[in-house]
């Protein structure tokens, strides 16, 4: 029996990889990747509760989570593919035309 | 018989008496709804029938009054406020008294309507406005209605609303051509006439006011049946209250009976047309004064002293109108005068005590001077047609006129360019004679009896004043005498008399009727035994409402003779001088002649108009330009309003909009928005459009939050 306090080192090290993605890679497919990185270690860490307190409600919410994730991976790639038209470019620093 | 009828069957005459009021108000408003399509003919049918009803209702008031032996009967009608304990009926009043006037208002006024159907006919042709013709007869019906809502009135208060509402009437008729004045150079005269009699007449409504105050004040009633006789006779208190309420009176009386001093506005409202003149101004309207203080009869004879004070403003006016009357050439202008003198006739008779001779001298003078009037109206008429044919006028026997001509200044009315009409127009000659006597006070004719009775008893009681009213009465004859030889006889002065043509029948009849009650009017009051109907009938209210027996002086050759003596050797003098060498075209007056300055003074009525002009018009203008110049302009507006509101408020305003609004208020919102403005620039520094900043940053805010959460 794995102990719990593997699961949330694990989730803890997973969401900072994804955060550390998300703020240094310019390529926004990556970023992209990271923050589905991230949520899946809130996932993990949902399910290692559930299962060590014996309560499911974490699993469905880990179920509306991915939900969520399959909506935003849609509107994601969505905006990813209008930017690269208009730009030619997934570098996320050169879509900077909202500048003050 | 009818009598019997009307007291056995059980119906109430007296439950008709409202209609006297309501039959000319329905008259007039059937002229003023339909009658703007209809001829004149049927407008003319609509008014005098209107009054002619009244006057049969009148009758049956009559009839009425003797089933009810003179008792006098009050019709209440509507209340007209109730405040209280206070309440205001308008209830008609049926007394000996008011039928006397209801009858003479109606009987003479129905006469007059049909004398206006034709005299109008003209009229409004002369004036080149035929829409007026029915103005005219609105105007009339509504006068009667306001008579007869005077002379039925149980109250002061109802009588004053007629006598004011005839006092407008008055005014609306004296300025009936307001805009038309075709032969004078004023454009204004008549209605300027008008506001004269509005405004002379106000004086004497504030005195008639004060009266009704100060009567209200003392004795808690208007009412006559409450006032008199217990009210007036118990009352124990200050006799300087009946002086104050009998001269207040007095003075409303000078103001509508045009007494000195206000009779000024009587002469010149001869500028209303001729059948007003013989209706309001001579038969009715002015004679409301009469009426008034025989109403009044227990106030006036409440104090001892009273009375001369009446008779003298009375016998004075009757004086000196008659002076004046001698010295005016207009035919109008002569009658105007007569009547002013005749009513100081009346009022000097009431004022004495007598006053069923006052109002028998104001009935007969009813008959005679409208009779005199419509015959002065158809005397113009005739010249005016002479001068100025119309259609159905006498193309036969005169050319017409050159558009020029009718242009030319000429005055129908100025009896100097008339002369010998009794030949062109022998029906007025006639019937003018008829009231040219009776006014001259011969025998037979109604005037003798009722003035007889007025000097009869002015001899027994006031010597004085019988001397003032007998040298009047000489000076009446005179002047008449003048005007009849001026007027009808010698030769025609002006062309247009020599072509004068009688008046039309609707015009003729009604002189017919009035000839025959001046001639024969005076009978009512036989003054010998088995006589004194009138007066004994009238008498009867007056003697309830005093509470005293009148006293009935018998007749006295000793009156009668001298006056006619007088009246016949006044008409002998008036032949010397008018009669035996009629006057030529253009000759001079020759009274104005022998008498010089006093026939000037007479002509200008003694300058009466020019004194109060100096005393009361004058200074009164000055006032009112003093108010309207230094008070009202330079210190209430130049001052006041200018320097004190105007230019205070503009410093005050200036005053809010630059400090405040400018230095403050817009400073405060121009602040925040540069406020808002330059915070705005640091910030926008923040938006770096690298979107690793904002996550960096959300990452940092969650931390920051998480820390504080967990660590807290």
């Amino acid at each position: 029996m794995v102990p719990l306090s593997y699961y949330v080192a694990l989730s803890a090290i997973l969401f900072a990889l994804g955060a550390l993605g998300v703020l240094t890679r310019r390529n926004t497919i990556i970023i992209f990747m990271s923050i589905e990185l991230m949520l899946n270690s809130a996932n993990l860490l949902f399910v290692a509760f559930a299962r060590s307190f014996g309560d499911v409600s974490g699993q469905i919410f880990v179920f509306f989570v991915m939900a969520v994730a399959a909506a935003e991976v849609a509107v994601g790639l969505a905006l990813i593919v209008a930017v690269f038209r208009n730009k030619h470019t997934i570098n996320i620093d050169e879509v900077s035309g909202l500048k003050g | 018989m009818l009598l019997s009828e009307a007291t056995t069957t059980g119906f109430d005459l007296f439950s008709l008496v409202p209609w006297i009021v309501f039959i000319p108000v329905i008259g007039l408003l059937v002229n003023l709804i339909f009658g703007r399509k209809w001829n004149e003919r049927i407008i003319g049918i609509v008014a005098s029938s209107a009054v002619a009803l009244t006057f049969v209702v009148s009758v049956l008031q009559l009839i009425a009054l003797q089933g009810n032996h003179h008792e006098a009967h009050v019709v209440p009608f509507v209340d007209w406020l109730s405040i209280g304990q206070f309440h205001l009926p308008w209830e008609f009043r049926v007394d000996t008294l008011s039928v006397t006037m209801m009858l003479v208002v109606s009987g003479v006024g129905t006469l007059i309507h049909i004398y206006a159907t034709g005299y109008m006919w003209f009229d409004v042709r002369y004036k080149e406005d035929l829409k007026s013709y029915r103005r005219f007869f609105i105007y009339m019906n509504l006068f009667i209605a306001m008579m007869m809502i005077l002379v039925s009135g149980n109250s002061y208060l109802m009588l004053f609303v007629g006598w004011e509402g005839v006092g407008l009437c008055s005014f609306l008729l004296i300025g009936f051509w307001f805009d038309r004045n075709p032969d004078t150079t004023f454009g204004d005269k008549n209605a300027f006439a008008g506001k004269k009699a509005f405004v002379a007449n106000r004086v004497g409504d504030f005195g008639f006011l004060m009266a009704m105050f100060l009567t209200f004040w003392n004795f808690k009633t208007l009412s006559f049946t409450e006032l008199f006789p217990d009210a007036v006779a118990h009352y124990s208190g200050d006799p300087a209250l009946i002086w104050w309420i009998t001269g207040f009176m007095l003075l409303g009386v000078a103001g509508k009976s045009a007494q000195i001093p206000l009779f000024v506005w009587l002469p010149d409202a001869m500028a209303g047309p001729t059948p007003v003149s013989a209706l309001i101004h001579a038969a009715t309207m002015v004679t409301a004064g009469v009426y008034l203080v025989t109403r009044s009869a227990p106030i006036f004879n409440a104090v001892e002293g009273v009375h001369i004070m009446v008779a003298t403003v009375g016998a004075a006016t009757a004086l000196f109108a008659a002076t004046i009357a001698v010295g005016q050439h207009d035919i109008k202008k002569v009658l105007a005068y007569s009547t002013v003198s005749q009513l100081g006739f009346m009022v000097a008779a009431v004022g004495m005590g007598a006053y069923v001779a006052g109002m028998f001298h104001l009935v007969t003078h009813a008959f005679f001077k409208a009779l005199l009037f419509l015959g002065a109206g158809s005397v113009i008429l005739a010249v005016e047609r002479g001068h100025h044919p119309l259609i159905g006028g006498h193309e036969d026997e005169h050319e017409p006129h050159d558009d020029e001509d009718h242009h030319e200044l000429f005055d129908p009315q100025d009896m100097r360019n008339m002369g010998g009409l009794r030949k062109r127009i022998p029906w007025t000659y006639w019937t003018y004679m008829m009231g040219t006597f009776a006014l001259m006070g011969l025998p037979i004719f109604a005037g003798f009896w009722s003035k007889d009775e007025i000097l009869l008893d002015a001899k027994l009681e006031y010597p004085v004043i019988y001397w003032v009213l007998v040298v009047a009465a000489f000076l009446t004859a005179f002047y008449m005498g003048r005007q009849v030889w001026l007027v009808f006889f010698g030769k025609p002065r002006h062309h247009a008399s020599e072509v004068a043509k009688e008046s039309p029948w609707s015009m003729l009849v009604p002189l017919l009727v009035l000839a025959f009650l001046s001639v024969f009017g005076g009978f009512m009051n036989w003054p010998f035994e088995g006589g004194h109907q009138f007066g004994h009938w009238l008498g009867y209210t007056i003697e309830k409402a005093t509470g005293h027996a009148l006293h009935v002086p018998a007749f006295d050759w000793g009156v009668a003779i001298p006056a006619t003596l007088l009246a016949l050797l006044a008409i002998g003098i008036s032949w010397l001088i008018y009669g035996r060498n009629p006057l030529k075209t253009g000759q001079q007056d020759p009274l104005e002649k022998a008498l010089g300055p006093i026939f000037k003074g007479m002509h200008n009525k003694w300058y009466v108009d020019e004194i109060y002009d100096f005393l009361i018009l004058r200074p009164y203008q000055k006032l009112a330009k003093f108010f309207a110049e230094t008070l009202d302009w330079n210190i209430w507006h130049d001052w006041f309003h200018e320097k004190g509101i105007r230019d205070n408020f503009q410093k005050f305003t200036r005053f809010l909009a630059d400090p405040i609004d400018l230095g403050v208020i817009d400073r405060i919102a121009n602040g925040l928005a540069s406020t808002v403005k330059n915070s705005g620039e640091i910030l926008s520094r923040l938006q770096t459009g690298f979107i690793r900043n904002y996550a960096l940053s959300v990452f940092f805010g969650v931390v920051v939050i998480l820390g504080y959460l967990i660590f807290r």
